[in-house]
């Protein structure tokens, strides 16, 4: 049983977690939900003695009645991994890729039990069978980089409860995975969790996960625990204000005004992408067709590796087809290479990630005038720039600043900004609001609206999760193993999807309780 | 493995034979004719012709590349013009100075750069971390002659521990020894400080990854977590460096070679290229190169052994 009572930390004096209470008792999912830097990783960090140097705690991280909080760095080695197991959010970087996965689940039972490696390597083996890697497709001489990363995740989990802790802490466990993939290792921690009778404790900023995983919740902001108690409960009163903003957010839909008669902006017929490799031949693309209106929303939806961004690249310019055409105003632009600047012009992109698609060494001018060398650079490309900061919501001021500056959804902003400055046709948002949190991302979503409504944009949205393309586009296209499976309105694939793939996303989407609302 | 070894000898085959046609052509673009750039400007013609007969320039180039090659594959680099001896010889005696002393500095730098780096990332930012890099700064600062006499007048001339220069020859193994041991310090010293700088800072870099948090959470402490997960990830850029010594290390010791009165391959590089002795200059510097290819395919021998993302595809 582990209870932390009036939990505070302070990094450099400044108060990052503010007299946090919480049990964690055997067999209890408890949820800790909120926004980014609203405290819940530091939650997990002051309870496994990880805080960062700078960070002093106060308050009782209470394990069996012992205070975490004075126990001394070799002891909490001891309990760090025994006691307490944790897993992270990103699995493609969390394990040793120069040690085997037998290696390293055996490293734990190697430290905390003695065991020989031949013993500890035995005991791995049945770890990872029980984590859903089993013999012989999973060797324990597998490198990190031959497994994908939900497989990565259920080694990190082995890892966890190789000593059946009591309790196990995992930090956003499944916001780098795919819908499906997300609903197995979800179900694997649930499963593990009653069989083992650990406490578990799912840090997330998805309330459809925390509804259908957790017993108790925590909703936490600015360092504070804001409310708790049993998660329906807390779900179907929302007593606190800030529960009530997380869930109008989380179901947010941006006004949108429907698009006028269909002129067809982007045509893709047949489109045929193959990759050679070691083992045969892949079909990234295997005879796509598709069409973008202008004004139009269109959702591109399947599970990682289905062809979704291979298809994006082959649309901006960024990838050779071998077969079929791509059209943009009615001109193939597919069958000239490389792609002319013009129809360059015509499309831009806004990635997953806001940290790492800018230059950190330039300032916001130049990022955002970056797309001008299409076009050639405008006298007036200041007066441009500051006019399209305050299109999105930023201050013209902002121009002389450098990226670090910016919080995630600011840059997302910033990201819109760029893409938007040379007027495209159409922008790919390419899981454009994936990594925001649910309020920012909801006030993304209805800038987008915005832009579309002024300036006649189509967008396509690539995502692997349907529930956020749902309120926002026409249409939804399901892609499966390189071809466009099921079409359709978003009510349409949502509510009665026809094909086993969309089934199967459909059934993966994390759904808060109907009931609940 | 086999896969990534093949290709790994393949492309030292390949680096062999591109260099030994620079290494060859080089020679070819001196001003006039290498007979002539050899003599002087004074020389008697008859002798300049026959210079060039004896160096077979009279040959069409591309057969004396075949044979100049067919020549060094048979062990045959040719006769030095100055002191008419085989070349081969000369150089071997030369790397029997030459190669322990590389060898030596080398284990010496790698000696003090592993643990004096890793101690510096253990204690980022703290005093013991900035006394140690500022040492290792003014270690490369430092040039090594500088060091070579300052070493010889403390060890040599007032404690009187080892030779202060020469070099007796390895009939005499222990003696040999002695006399390499303060060149090889005054070599190790300064890239000992640049290894230790490039550990720390790839130490630093692998500790802030997940990887490293991971372990921690397993239970490992800071200590454990540099040493099992973190210092082998360090040492891919380590490696590289490593590899870029170990060559100027062979070569570049000529100015130690001077201070210490060693015959070894820089000394002898330096007086073959003041007395014009191109045949010499042409096959020592392609051993050099050779054995700088050499180890650029051990590095890379060492990154597959190191990385397992090298050895299958």
């Amino acid at each position: 049983m582990i209870r932390l009572e009036d939990l505070s930390v302070a990094i450099d004096g400044r108060p990052v977690l503010q007299g946090v209470s919480l049990d964690l008792p055997p067999g209890r999912v408890t949820g800790l939900v909120g926004e980014s830097g609203s405290g819940k990783s530091m939650t997990a960090l002051a309870i496994t003695g990880l805080l960062p140097d700078r960070a002093r705690a106060s308050g009782r991280v209470l394990l069996d009645s012992r205070n975490l909080l004075e126990t001394p760095e070799a002891a909490m080695c001891r309990i760090r991994g025994s006691r307490i197991g944790m897993i992270f959010q990103e699995p493609m970087t969390a394990l040793n890729p120069l040690m085997t996965i037998g290696d390293q689940v055996a490293e734990v039972l190697r430290l905390h039990r003695g065991l020989d490696r031949r013993t500890a390597l035995a005991q791995a083996r049945e770890r990872l069978d029980r984590v859903g890697l089993p013999q012989p497709r999973f060797p324990l001489t597998l490198y990190p980089h031959e497994l994908s990363g939900g497989q990565r995740q259920r080694v990190a989990i082995a890892m966890a409860i190789a000593l059946r802790p009591g309790l196990l802490i995992a930090d956003e466990p499944t916001t780098a995975l795919d819908v499906t993939t997300q609903a197995r290792i979800l179900d694997l921690l649930s499963g593990l969790a009653r069989d083992e009778g650990m406490a578990l404790l799912l840090i997330t900023h998805d309330l459809a996960v925390v509804a259908g995983m957790t017993d108790h919740v925590a909703v936490m902001q600015s360092g504070r625990v804001v409310e708790h108690g049993p998660t329906e409960a807390v779900f179907r009163q929302r007593r606190h204000p800030y529960t009530r903003q997380l869930f109008a957010a989380s179901r947010h839909v941006p006004a949108r005004i429907p698009p006028g008669p269909a002129t067809p902006l982007v045509q893709v017929t047949d489109a045929v992408r193959e990759y050679r490799l070691p083992g045969g031949g892949l079909r990234a693309l295997d005879g796509v067709n598709l069409t973008i209106a202008r004004g139009e929303s269109v959702g591109l939806v399947g599970e990682s590796g289905c062809g979704k961004s291979t298809l994006a690249r082959a649309i901006l310019g960024l990838d050779t087809l071998q077969g079929g055409h791509i059209r943009l105003d009615g001109q193939d632009i597919a069958a000239v290479r490389p792609m002319p600047r013009k129809a360059r012009a015509r499309m831009q992109v806004v990635f997953q990630d806001p940290f790492g698609s800018f230059d950190p060494r330039w300032r916001v001018d130049r990022l955002l005038a970056e797309p001008f060398h299409l076009t050639g650079r405008p006298p007036d490309w200041r007066d441009r720039v500051a006019t399209t900061l305050t299109e999105v919501g930023l201050d013209p001021d902002d121009a002389r600043k450098f990226i670090h500056q910016f919080s995630g959804g600011q840059r997302q902003r910033l990201a819109i900004a760029r893409a938007l400055i040379i007027r495209p046709a159409l922008i790919v948002l390419d899981e454009a609001v994936s990594a925001l949190d649910v309020r920012v991302r909801a006030q993304v979503l209805d800038l987008l609206a915005r832009l579309q409504a002024v300036h006649g944009l189509s967008y396509l949205f690539i995502s692997h999760d349907l529930s956020v393309v749902r309120g926002v586009t026409d249409r939804i296209l399901v892609m499966q193993a390189g071809r466009i499976v099921e079409e359709g309105t978003p009510d349409q694939i949502i509510d009665a999807p026809r094909h086993d793939s969309t089934k199967a996303l459909v059934a993966a989407m994390p759904k808060i309780p109907a009931g609940w609302l | 493995m086999l896969r990534y070894l093949s290709s790994r000898i393949l492309s030292l085959g390949l680096s062999l034979l591109v260099a030994s046609a620079l290494v060859f052509s080089v020679v070819e673009l001196v001003p006039g004719d290498p007979a002539s750039f050899m003599l002087g400007t004074g020389a008697q013609p008859e002798t300049v012709e026959a210079l060039r007969r004896q160096m077979g320039l009279d040959q069409p180039l591309p057969l004396r590349y075949a044979a100049w090659l067919g020549a060094i594959l048979q062990g045959d680099l040719g006769t030095s013009f100055t002191y008419k001896t085989p070349i081969a010889g000369m150089i071997l005696e030369r790397l029997q100075v030459s190669l322990p002393l590389a060898l030596m500095a080398l284990a010496l730098a790698v000696a003090i750069a592993l643990p004096v780096g890793t101690f510096a990332a253990a204690r980022r930012g703290k005093a013991g971390d900035g006394l140690v890099m500022g040492a290792a700064h003014v270690g490369i600062a430092l040039p090594n002659f500088w060091l070579a006499m300052l070493l010889v007048l403390v060890f040599a001339v007032r404690l009187r521990w080892l030779p202060a220069g020469g070099f007796p020859g390895w009939s005499a193994p222990a003696a040999a020894l002695r006399s390499l041991i303060l060149p090889a310090i005054a070599l190790a010293l300064p890239q000992a400080a640049i290894l230790a700088r490039v550990l720390r800072s790839a130490l630093v870099e692998t500790m802030g990854q997940d990887y490293v948090r991971t372990a921690r959470a397993k239970g490992l402490s800071a200590g454990q977590a540099l040493r099992r997960h973190a210092l082998r990830n360090a040492l891919i850029p380590v490696l590289t460096i490593l590899g870029m010594q170990f060559s100027f290390l062979l070569a570049g010791a000529i100015i130690i070679e001077n201070v210490f009165y060693l015959p070894g391959l820089g000394r002898m590089i330096f007086q073959a290229i003041t007395q014009r002795d191109l045949i010499v200059v042409q096959s020592a510097v392609l051993v050099l190169v050779a054995a700088v290819i050499a180890v650029t395919f051990l590095v890379d021998l060492a990154y597959g052994a190191v990385d397992p993302r090298l050895r299958r595809p």
